[in-house]
């Protein structure tokens, strides 16, 4: 497997703008000529399928959703990142690299982070030109406010819904190249498998969510925007139709799947109640700037939590980390989570949550300002839990959120696979094992506004495609058999367990045991019950209803299949990485209070893995690519 | 844990477009007040599908208000008896042991039924393409801060902004009018100045592609906010009126 990283040389300030001058070009009038397929319509997915089209290439664009308006990037609440030091208070692109690199705990690219922090202003700009309502100042410029795992306010937003406002910003960008003609959007269809002509990547096929009908589709590249696996663990702050399925099939069909470990715990989100449950609710992070977070010293404290006295609160993150407080990165504040409730001070009826109180902000600031803050967020949690968050904490606890983990992407954010590019959360490339908050928008859009339209150009121009297959050609045929026999096989086992408990019980392995704290033999024992579970999807799963029909089930049962594979692949990747780096902690290896310990000199590299098979295990073979760090020094992370 | 309890219900079961639907009598009897509507609707999916049944179809995403996915007609009003809450954040302790509940999808001649709960709101996206934008190609934006937008006029077009296409207006309007989701997206994009220079162009364009896809027109009985999940105000369709009857009649279009 080729993991040649393609970063330019030069210092790390000029790397893009160098890139930029050396990458081949295609002529305008010959954009035309080239069709580019675009998967998904978040974030990434809308901002490269607007661009791209606004560039004159021909764009085919695929969701699952009922409109590209839905992509899950719609219900980002809190903000995006970007290094403008409007609030004069210190901030650079240097400084908005590093902490985004340290905050990845030195496992990301560093070339790839700081062009990151570079374009990050251009967002801003871009944004606000489409009419992004972002919550401004009386003077009528925009407005700031702080994140976790930083020491400045460089976080825009727009109230408690700035992912919907930036996803529609995008999203009509995208249907403006729709209209035009430049845009052929397809709704409910969804990716099944990529096609692979001569080593480069050439087409996709899809299911036509409406009518069954599996569909073959023919490009020059594809652009993969298909977000994160979250939901491997079924319960997740993702939307439901989340999923692994396009990046998992490009998996199979040779592109490199990297750090799959990286899991990102999210600190504040709403505690289970019930078997029922569906999916978690998160809070969002800013709410951390105002609220404190505390469990009650003594243990099993069953008071209400306003009977408890102030000397009876344990604000443990106060405490520990008095310089970030409760601001510190969310992989340090969910640990923290566990670790107070595996005390026995955890709160509400399972004693798996702690509390997140406004009472002395409502006291300093009173109500109307906290409520114009964050009152959409209020109302949700009253909604949810019956609760009155302005009369007394919320309770919270950490939910899977985020997958830093993805496909493997050079730095024209390519995959392994000529012609395969992958952007957003679906990729790997800018995070490292920890993801910042504010800082999934700006990834997303970067990489689809500003990255993908210049590197894609870059590929096309030297590509030398073959321009005289179509989809008749016998790849395609192979690729649409292939797709259709997976379904017949879903739908003909014919068991008599529901496809939602496999994925219910493949949640609670990946929970206990590829969750926030991971160790040996717990992963060793994941390993073999997922092997287990996934003989036994084969054997007993029950598909309701036929292939050529609107089948909920039906998709749901393909998404669980790649789930029960990505899940053995997670767990193996966790147990190989010996060390703790961000939001991967293995037990084994952290300080007395819980802090992740990194091994440098063993594991400072991307561990992509390449798929060979499922022989009751899971076949896949570990790549490297080492990680460089030529600017910035490697340092235990300390947010005290 | 929390006490269960039961709950009827009378759910549209429609098999595809061009079939002919009726509501089918189900009974659940493990209900609890932390579920929501659409949680206790996998419940009983769970159930249909144990009893060997085709389970119900419906649109669902985000589940937590966001996504405009879930769009149910619930005991026949647009996402059912809570204010400014969808259906998917609709919690069974709106309910009581042994209520009847009437499930239906959001109908409109513009939204066909694709089976059971699930219907085509793809019209939606054609309003939008019609001028719903402002015309700015990436990479041509000026810094964020060269034009300054008084505070009162950005919020009030994010209070516009913060519709998420759900389709509910068009469900409770006795003429299935799409006056609201079209008014909110024009009284957002043509109060900023970066909205302005399209704003005649925009409108018209629009107006006139809610009507081409069979859209009703409203007739001021402002069903649609009562039943707006974000609260958005009908104050938009005024101000449609105005910039259309402005833009369209005094020919002054470009």
């Amino acid at each position: 497997m080729n993991l040649e990283s393609n970063v330019p040389e030069g210092p790390l300030k000029d790397k893009w703008s160098k890139h930029l001058n050396d990458i081949k070009l295609v002529a305008p009038n010959n954009k035309r000529k080239h069709n580019v397929i675009v998967v998904g319509t978040g974030l990434a997915g809308g901002s490269a399928a607007a661009s791209l089209a606004e560039l004159g290439y021909n764009v085919t664009s695929f969701c699952i959703q009922d409109s590209a308006r839905r992509a899950h990037s719609i219900a980002a609440q809190g903000g995006i990142n970007a290094a403008k030091n409007y609030p004069n208070d210190g901030d650079t692109i240097w400084r908005l690299f590093y902490d985004t690199i340290k905050g990845g705990d030195y496992r990301s690219r560093e070339s790839n982070t700081y062009r990151l922090a570079q374009v990050s202003n251009e967002i801003i700009d871009q944004a606000v030109a489409q009419g992004v309502p972002f919550a401004r100042e009386y003077g009528g410029l925009l407005a700031n406010r702080s994140f976790g795992g930083a020491q400045v306010s460089r976080t825009f937003y727009a109230r408690g819904q700035t992912g919907q406002q930036l996803l529609l910003g995008a999203y009509q960008a995208m249907m403006r190249q729709t209209h035009n003609g430049n845009i052929d959007l397809h709704t409910r269809h969804e990716m099944l498998d990529l096609v692979v002509v001569d080593g480069k990547a050439r087409g996709i096929i899809t299911r036509d969510l409406v009518s069954g009908e599996i569909k073959r589709w023919m490009a020059d590249a594809v652009v993969l925007c298909t977000g994160g696996y979250g939901n491997v663990f079924y319960l997740s702050t993702n939307a439901k139709n989340s999923n692994v399925t396009a990046a998992w099939r490009c998996h199979k069909r040779g592109a490199g799947f990297a750090n799959p470990c990286y899991v990102q715990i999210h600190p504040t989100c709403i505690p289970v109640s019930g078997d029922y449950q569906s999916k978690l609710t998160l809070m969002s992070e800013s709410l951390r700037n105002d609220g404190r977070v505390w469990v009650p010293k003594e243990k099993e404290d069953d008071r209400h939590p306003n009977d408890i006295p102030e000397e009876e609160r344990y604000y443990y993150l106060e405490e520990k980390y008095p310089a970030f407080g409760n601001l510190v990165p969310r992989d340090v504040a969910s640990r923290n989570a566990k670790i107070v409730c595996d005390k026995g001070m955890g709160v509400g009826p399972t004693g798996r949550a702690v509390y997140l109180d406004f009472r002395d902000a409502i006291e300093r600031e009173g109500e109307k300002t906290i409520s114009e803050k964050y009152g959409n967020l209020f109302d949700m949690y009253e909604n949810i839990t019956g609760d009155n968050p302005y009369k007394q904490p919320m309770r919270i606890f950490p939910a899977v959120h985020y997958t830093m983990g993805g496909l493997w992407v050079d730095y024209n954010l390519m995959s392994n696979i000529p012609g395969l590019f992958v952007a957003g959360e679906a990729n790997f490339s800018d995070h490292g094992a920890n993801r910042l908050g504010a800082s999934a928008l700006m990834q997303g859009l970067s990489d689809g506004y500003f990255i993908i339209p210049y590197t894609i150009g870059n590929y096309i121009a030297g590509a030398e495609l073959d321009k005289d297959i179509d989809i008749k050609h016998e790849a395609f045929n192979e690729a649409a058999e292939n797709a259709q026999s997976h379904i017949d096989k879903l739908l003909g086992v014919n068991g008599d367990k529901s496809v939602v408990d496999f994925h219910r019980e493949l949640g609670q392995i990946m929970w206990d045991k590829v969750g926030i704290a991971r160790n040996e033999e717990g992963l060793k024992q994941a390993i073999e019950e997922i092997q287990a579970l996934r003989e036994e999807f084969w054997q007993n799963v029950r598909v309701p209803g036929e292939a050529a029909n609107y089948n909920k089930y039906l998709e749901f049962a393909g998404r669980v299949a790649d789930f029960l594979e990505l899940g053995e692949l997670m767990a193996k990747d966790a147990l190989h990485r010996d060390e703790s780096a961000g939001c991967h902690l293995r037990e084994e290896h952290q300080t007395d209070e819980g802090e992740a310990i990194r091994n440098d000199e063993e594991y400072a590299y991307v561990a992509a893995w390449e798929y060979q098979g499922v022989n009751g295990q899971l076949q896949e073979k570990l790549h490297k690519e080492d990680l460089e760090f030529e600017f910035v020094e490697l340092k235990q992370r300390s947010y005290k | 844990m929390a006490e269960e309890f039961t709950i009827n219900l009378k759910i549209w079961r429609q098999a595809g477009p061009d079939q002919p639907g009726k509501l089918v009598d189900y009974t659940l009897d493990t209900v609890n007040e932390h579920m929501s509507f659409l949680e206790m609707l996998d419940v009983l999916n769970e159930k249909i599908l144990n009893e060997g049944g085709d389970p119900i179809e419906f649109d669902y995403d985000c589940r937590e208000g966001i996504c405009g996915s879930c769009d149910l007609m619930i005991d026949g009003r647009a996402h059912g008896p809570k204010a400014m809450t969808c259906s998917c954040q609709l919690h069974m302790r709106n309910y009581n042991d042994g209520d009847t509940i009437t499930v239906e999808p959001f109908r409109a001649r513009a939204f066909p039924v694709i089976k059971d709960l699930v219907v085509d709101r793809s019209a939606f996206d054609r309003i939008i393409e019609a001028g719903g934008y402002v015309s700015i190609k990436t990479g041509s934006a000026p810094d964020a801060n060269s034009i300054p937008v008084d505070k009162q006029v950005a919020d009030t077009a994010f209070d516009y902004a913060t519709c998420i296409g759900c389709g509910a207006c068009v469900a409770a309007c006795p003429n299935s009018s799409a006056s609201l989701f079209t008014g909110a997206k024009l009284a957002h994009l043509n109060r900023l100045p970066q909205g302005e220079p399209e704003r005649k162009k925009r409108t018209v364009a629009m107006v006139e592609q809610m009507e081409e896809e069979g859209f009703g027109d409203c007739s001021n009985f402002a069903e649609c906010e009562a039943v707006c999940p974000k609260g958005i105000s009908i104050s938009a369709i005024a101000e449609m009126r105005r910039n259309y009857m402005k833009a369209a009649l005094a020919g002054d279009e470009a």
